[in-house]
């Protein structure tokens, strides 16, 4: 209270300075959403990049003195509000909104064509139109750190590193238990065009909307008694699925989850069922990391903080936001470099600035975030940049980290993504950039 | 209103079925038109324009076929998601697949796609009524939703299903800009409206009612059953065809079959029940309370947070928003159980007799 009124007091007082210190604020918005089915992963996702970019303001009063700012927005995962949170947000503070990460793969595909007309950049991080990392066609979207098809080409490799060698993959049986949506339906083109290369035998089972009753998959699965089974999940259809394939005696280390199944939410609901359950990540839980240590000590030791149940912190959703948070800042504070320090920065040089974002193992240690999340390295090009993935595995208290990063079959991907993505271009009547020539 | 008909003579039959017999009122649906094609767009920005009244607008048209099947031909449908599904989806391949196509022509071929699907899910109707219809209806929903998810074919082969709408091009002039689609959208839905409401008036429309109130009634005076209920069916679901096909190319150009679930279907009932069964007006009163009513608390949130210098935290505003739109459902139906264009009558009625009331 008493800050605000020093504030109105100092803006009576230097009226004409307003515009000047209005404009030292970057403004992020904050679309995320806090109810509904999607819930957990809404508020624990929104809640790590707001908490990051509390800790910077605090820690370092911003990025070179530029105060990040941020207004939340409940799009509760529907595309319409997820629209409507969008158009509203992305005139705010001195220049526009920065960087939209929509979490929804929904809301992603619907801010394609608007947010590339408005020249703001959208972060699709884990979700949203895989091709888009196909930077010529794409130059607004970035599904960084790593997508769904990359993951798929990893839990592959994971299966066969299990099976003692690629080759043992030969005749053996995968299931794929998807949700029967965009989403789910994304990596069947890809395990298909590997069960090719690998021999192995690939049946998929679509789970309708939201996976609340999953008996008849799951007795498909018993018939068909398969060596592994993938399980791409969201919400309420993970634990509903660990609960079945205890029921019908699946042995749980057998199942390998997306990373959007394997978060605390996903597995506390199903209880003894969960445990031995594995899955796919592209970041750590934790809270002994410096970068946590340093938001426990710069915001949550001063009351403030997104989570009042404190046991939600250092979660995987929370680590996945903060994550967001630093790739955000990060590429904040490249444009910076660039485009001059201390000055808020626009849409187009903030694309600037993820495009050529370079997180190495000596940064992300200055950055206190060694093994929260891994290497990463933008082009033009490339608007992926890392496809690194870990495992984890839930023992029944929390999860275990199983594997160090694992590589994507990046010929292959890469090879998919070219082919989607100059399909759209046609489509849509884009030419492509020349990134030899692009700065 | 506060104006009545004294003193304005019909001399011809003409003149006395217009729509609007009193002046005043054709006025002021000319000022309303007007404002809403020229004043609009100029001053609307391009938040009000693309993510609240072109929204509105398409959400108005939905209502208004299920409006059509519902509130004038009495029969009860929750597959107008589906129908939408069918109209955007074939707006596309339309576009896609046939060159040269006009957008108009395919937003055209979208509506009569959706209406024969709709007169295919509405065989049953002919023999059962009321909440067995629903549920036949469901089967549509479902249905759709489902082929659309396993022919690759309607998506053109994209791998996760999700269509992105081509661009929108009249007469050689592209439509990119929001007031473009806004224009585009307002002059399809005031037509599409004009039409329906001069439907209700003919005589089709008067077998619709009369079917809707009592069918063997109906039949018995020589309305032809099959032919007056899979005609409701046809035209509803070629209404909701071209809002699913505007609400692709116009709202928000890319589309997932999941943007067309039963939850969307549900909406557009609520729109219908809300606004007021059987009423042109009620389809545009309940689209615009269903959808603007949650953003605008959104933001009266934001406003009180800021008048108050409290902050109130996200999860507390989203889910006061949910549980005051709930309440304020529930006491509109209450106070008014036919709706707000009923309330909007009433007001007129009073009006007419203000300031001395009997």
């Amino acid at each position: 209270m008493r800050k605000s009124v020093l504030a109105a007091l100092a803006i009576a007082i230097a009226a004409p300075g307003l515009a000047l210190a209005q404009a030292k604020e970057q403004f992020v918005p904050a679309n995320f959403y806090w109810v509904g089915p999607y819930a957990p992963g809404g508020s624990g996702f929104g809640g790590g990049i707001i908490d990051y970019m509390a800790m910077i303001n605090e820690r370092d009063g911003g990025v070179n003195g530029v105060k990040l700012t941020w207004e939340k927005c409940e799009t509760e995962y529907n595309n319409a509000r997820g629209v409507e949170c969008y158009e509203r947000s992305k005139g705010k503070g001195p220049t526009g909104a920065t960087v939209v990460h929509p979490l929804s793969t929904g809301i992603t595909y619907s801010l394609i064509d608007k947010a590339t007309a408005d020249h703001i950049p959208v972060i699709s991080m884990g979700y949203g139109r895989t091709s888009a990392a196909d930077g010529r066609v794409f130059p607004y979207i970035f599904p960084l750190i790593t997508t769904y098809w990359s993951q798929a080409t990893v839990m592959v490799k994971y299966m066969g590193q299990k099976s003692g060698g690629m080759d043992k993959l030969k005749g053996k049986k995968i299931v794929l238990v998807y949700h029967d949506s965009a989403y789910g339906k994304e990596p069947i083109p890809v395990l298909t065009e590997m069960s090719k290369e690998y021999g192995y035998q690939l049946t998929t089972i679509a789970v309708p909307h939201p996976g609340n009753e999953q008996q008849s998959q799951w007795l498909q699965v018993r018939q068909i008694k398969p060596d592994y089974v993938i399980l791409w999940g969201w919400g309420v259809m993970n634990p509903t699925a660990l609960k079945a394939a205890a029921k019908i005696g699946y042995p749980r280390d057998k199942i390998i989850g997306v990373w959007w199944s394997g978060a605390e939410e996903d597995v506390l609901p199903a209880g003894s069922a969960a445990t031995g359950f594995i899955s796919a990540g592209f970041n750590a839980p934790g809270t002994e990391f410096p970068v946590m240590k340093d938001i426990q000590k710069y915001v949550y030791a001063k009351g403030k903080g997104e989570f009042e149940d404190k046991s939600r912190f250092g979660s995987i959703y929370h680590t996945r936001g903060v994550v967001a948070g630093i790739v955000t800042v990060e590429a904040i504070r490249l444009a910076q470099a660039k485009y001059g320090k201390g000055k808020p920065i626009t849409g187009e040089q903030m694309r600037w600035g993820i495009e050529h974002l370079n997180i190495d193992d000596k940064r992300l240690k200055e950055l206190g975030a060694t093994g929260l999340m891994p290497t990463i390295k933008v082009s033009c090009n490339d608007h992926e940049g890392s496809g690194l993935v870990k495992f984890q595995q839930w023992d029944g208290a929390k999860w275990k980290v199983l594997t160090d990063w694992m590589e994507p079959d990046r010929k292959l991907v890469r090879s998919m993504v070219e082919a989607d993505a100059s399909q759209y271009a046609k489509e849509k009547g884009i030419t492509p950039r020349n990134c030899s020539k692009d700065e | 209103m506060l104006y009545r008909e004294a003193g304005q003579f019909k001399s011809t039959y003409a003149q006395d079925q217009q729509i609007f017999p009193i002046r005043q009122d054709r006025i002021a649906i000319g000022v309303l038109l007007a404002f809403a094609a020229i004043v609009v767009p100029l001053v609307g920005n391009e938040y009000w324009l693309s993510a609240i009244i072109t929204p509105f607008l398409i959400a108005s048209l939905a209502a208004l076929g299920l409006n059509i099947l519902t509130g004038y031909a009495g029969q009860l449908s929750l597959g107008t998601a589906a129908f939408m599904a069918v109209g955007a989806f074939m707006a596309y391949n339309a576009e896609l697949r046939i060159p040269g196509m006009p957008i108009i022509g395919s937003f055209i071929i979208g509506g009569v796609c959706a209406a024969a699907v709709g007169i295919v899910f509405g065989l049953p109707s002919l023999r059962i009524k009321g909440f067995y219809l629903a549920v036949a209806t469901l089967a549509c929903q479902f249905f759709v939703l489902w082929a659309i998810n396993r022919v690759p074919w309607f998506s053109n082969h994209s791998s996760s299903g999700v269509i992105t709408a081509q661009k929108i091009e009249i007469l050689g002039y592209d439509v990119v800009s929001p007031a473009g689609k806004y224009l585009l959208t307002l002059a399809i839905v005031a037509l599409m409206a004009l039409a329906a409401k001069n439907l209700m008036r003919s005589e089709t429309g008067r077998a619709f009612m009369a079917v809707r109130d009592m069918d063997v009634a109906a039949s018995v005076i020589g309305i032809p059953m099959m032919r007056t209920k899979l005609l409701a069916f046809a035209i509803s679901s070629f209404y909701c065809g071209v809002a699913g096909a505007l609400y692709a190319f116009c709202y928000l150009g890319t589309v997932e079959p999941e943007a067309f679930t039963l939850d969307l279907s549900f909406r557009i009932l609520f729109m219908v029940i809300i606004g007021g069964v059987g009423s042109i007006l009620g389809s545009f009163l309940g689209a615009a309370f269903i959808t603007m009513f949650p953003i605008f608390l959104n933001r009266a949130s934001e406003w009180v947070a800021g008048v108050f210098a409290v902050e109130i935290p996200g999860a507390i505003v989203s889910n006061l928003e949910a549980m005051i739109f709930g309440g304020l459902i529930i006491f509109f139906l209450i106070v008014e159980p036919n709706g707000l264009a009923r309330l909007w009558q009433i007001a007129k009625e009073k009006l007419r007799l203000w300031p001395f009331p009997h």
